[in-house]
């Protein structure tokens, strides 16, 4: 497994074009058009939704924090198109892009955000908490890598189970500095656990930068402690996240090796639409990121050099995103919310299952 | 009938579920080499294996989080914390993801573990690990709490932990773990939420769960020979679920009700209990609720005192013929 350290903590910007190495890597190579096209059209669709519930912030429809996805596209896309069917998925509270790459509809998603019965989660759980386990999404996260563990267990139940899968458990650079996580690479690596740690670092923790927040340079090379293999990927770059991930998630499950990933990625917006995004980073910066980096522009160049898209398919395809964006707001917009009734359903399984109750006594108390 | 150890019993519970259920792992600090540190795992890892019988590194966030999210996927981790005080070092697994994912996720997530362990004082200590955390345990809606006090009870009460599909915190304690008791060699389940009245009485009902349950019977003995005070043992045996029916037809018997809890008073288990005897049966009161709880500061370690601190069979005589 080839090592790349990541270069200096906070870094500036530089021009990436697709690296001729990552096209050329047998899983990009086996693609057909139609199969790039999805990856585009998976990333414009992540943009445009989480565009669309920005306004609907504004326009006050969502309550709570709102973490936007927006200039991180290319990762849970170039990841979450790699999953078989015993791969799993678990993030943390930016969990947007995650739930559509694994493809749930953005109706529900929609619908979640402005606390909807008809949401993903009936409302109960709201922007950080999507899950979706009949795709292997198991969250949506709200507690800094809490959700860390959580995945370890994914993989720990893989191999049990005695199952060809892996899990990918997402967090943000923030996250590696938690206690939990380091709980988590140590068992990962200890009992050969087919978990990757997929650090998705676009630079900030909340308001603090990696310099100011993380001893060291390189926060995947925390995985030598533990004797795992890592890596650094180009998360502007969705071929170059496939071919990194490819290499860990085969491992993972051929070999049932854990790993560490830090892909290099950035928000275009705060932490969340609360963060005035003023007092950490320059004006410029995002604006040279945006330039520069965008991952959609960046893959649409790509896929314009390589004749699989032109301009007619991508204005269809963006005109297609905001629709579905459009119709998602309004499916949530028209949905009724939960009723006062339905505050302790969910709560316990028992509960939910009447005719299947074993235990006795109260559940619920005044 | 068989006369057997409340560890005894808690090992036999494991292993009939471990051979029942081949989704069940039983894994926690020094439970499979060491045979576990208070010996209640003995022997199970050379009957059923190290996949089965997992020793864990000292990283109860860690494995306790990765039970969590195995048991997502449908294995069924009995995760042992060789104190329940470390439950702080993994409260945000606990309380945070087990006890909340389902809710998070409008029903889609069921997460069948149980965590278990001694939760208990009496043992010298000190304040770190003496923890009794059932009250704060209960107080988060999507977890199940049981405290069993016999031998019995316990076996019973963990084979329905472990069959269950909810979160179980299963509190044991160091100071019965040689109790003994008759114990059935058929199989047998106790359901949770299902209180037991342990001695039948008239003047006055004692609610209690735990080791004071123990020390309660004990105390209604001395009440009945030295004050002809016939006195009705209530022992939950769950937290939550909540048996309080039996509470209550036994306070209507009674008409008088003493809550004794190895607990630290505010915002106790008792504390709830009060609350809904006051409730729904104020009129068959003929005399306010009383309760005797830990005494409220960090477990102390002096010896001799540390007995003082907790509820004790004096302590407890002391208290019912207070109430009144």
């Amino acid at each position: 497994m080839s090592k790349k350290t990541t270069a200096e903590a906070d870094k500036k910007p530089e021009n990436t074009a697709t690296g001729e190495s990552s096209v050329n890597a047998p899983i990009n190579a086996s693609l057909n058009a139609e199969g790039r096209i999805e990856l585009y059209r998976k990333m414009v669709r992540i943009r445009r939704f989480e565009e669309r519930s920005l306004r609907a912030y504004q326009a006050k429809k969502i309550g709570g924090f709102l973490h936007l996805y927006i200039g991180q596209e290319a990762v849970a896309v170039g990841c979450c198109s790699l999953m078989g069917p015993d791969d799993h998925v678990i993030t943390a509270y930016r969990d947007h892009g995650h739930a559509i790459a694994v493809g749930m509809d953005t109706k529900p998603l929609m619908a979640e955000l402005f606390g909807k019965v008809t949401g993903c989660s009936k409302g109960k759980g709201g922007s950080m908490h999507y899950f979706d386990p009949s795709r292997n999404y198991w969250g949506g996260h709200g507690i800094v890598g809490g959700q860390i563990p959580l995945g370890t267990g994914l993989a720990y139940a893989i191999k049990y189970q005695g199952k060809k899968g892996a899990a990918m458990a997402f967090m943000g650079d923030g996250a590696v500095n938690q206690g939990a996580v380091h709980e988590a690479f140590n068992l990962a690596a200890l009992w050969d656990l087919p978990c990757i740690f997929v650090i998705e670092n676009n630079r900030y923790s909340m308001g603090t930068s990696q310099r100011r927040s993380s001893a060291g340079t390189s926060l995947a090379q925390r995985a030598e402690a533990y004797g795992m293999a890592w890596a650094t990927c180009n998360g502007h770059d969705v071929y170059d996240v496939r071919a990194t991930m490819d290499r860990f998630l085969t491992a993972a499950r051929e070999n049932s090796k854990p790993g560490v990933v830090e892909i290099d990625t950035y928000r275009y917006r705060g932490h969340s639409v609360a963060d005035p995004d003023k007092t950490y980073r320059t004006r410029d910066e995002i604006e040279d990121y945006q330039r520069t980096k965008d991952p959609i522009t960046l893959f649409q160049q790509t896929l314009l050099k390589e004749g699989v898209l032109n301009q007619e398919l991508i204005e269809k395809i963006d005109g297609e995103a905001r629709a579905e964006a459009d119709q998602a707001a309004d499916f949530a917009e028209a949905s009724p919310f939960p009723t006062p009734e339905d505050i302790q359903k969910d709560v316990y399984w028992e509960a939910d299952n009447p005719e299947q109750r074993k235990s006795e006594g109260r559940l619920f108390f005044e | 009938m068989p006369v057997i150890t409340y560890r005894e019993a808690v090992r036999h519970a494991l292993a009939e579920e471990l051979e029942r259920d081949p989704n069940v792992v039983v894994m926690g600090e020094e439970v499979a080499q060491f045979n576990g540190a208070y010996k209640v795992t003995e022997g199970l890892l050379a009957r059923f294996g190290p996949k089965r019988i997992v020793d864990t590194p000292i990283s109860e966030a860690g494995f306790i989080g990765m039970g969590v999210g195995a048991s997502m996927l449908g294995v069924r981790p009995v995760m042992e914390l060789m104190f329940w005080s470390f439950y702080s070092v993994a409260f945000d697994q606990i309380l945070n993801n087990a006890a909340n994912v389902r809710y998070m996720s409008g029903g889609q997530i069921n997460v069948p573990i149980v965590i278990r362990g001694p939760a208990n004082g009496g043992t010298n200590v000190g304040a770190t690990h003496s923890h009794t955390p059932e009250n704060v345990l209960a107080n988060h809606p999507g977890v199940k709490v049981v405290v069993p006090a016999t031998p019995y009870d316990a076996k019973g009460l963990l084979k329905s932990a472990i069959r269950d599909n909810d979160p179980v915190m299963f509190l044991e304690n160091t100071m019965l773990y040689g109790d003994k008791g008759e114990v059935p060699e058929e199989e047998y389940l106790i359901p949770l939420g299902k209180a037991d009245v342990k001695r039948q009485g008239t003047d006055l009902t004692i609610v209690s769960y735990g080791r004071a349950a123990i020390h309660s019977l004990k105390a209604a003995e001395e009440l009945q020979s030295q004050h002809g005070l016939s006195v009705e043992v209530v022992d939950l045996r769950s937290i939550r679920p909540l048996d309080i029916d039996t509470v209550l037809a036994s306070v209507r018997r009674t008409h008088r009700l003493l809550i004794v809890e190895e607990q630290k008073p505010f915002c106790s288990v008792g504390s709830q209990i009060a609350f809904m005897v006051q409730k729904e049966a104020f009129d068959e009161l003929d005399a306010p609720i009383n309760r005797l709880a830990t005494i409220d500061a960090p477990a102390i370690y002096s010896p001799p005192v540390e007995v003082e601190q907790l509820p004790n069979p004096a302590r407890i005589v002391k208290a019912a013929l207070a109430t009144r």
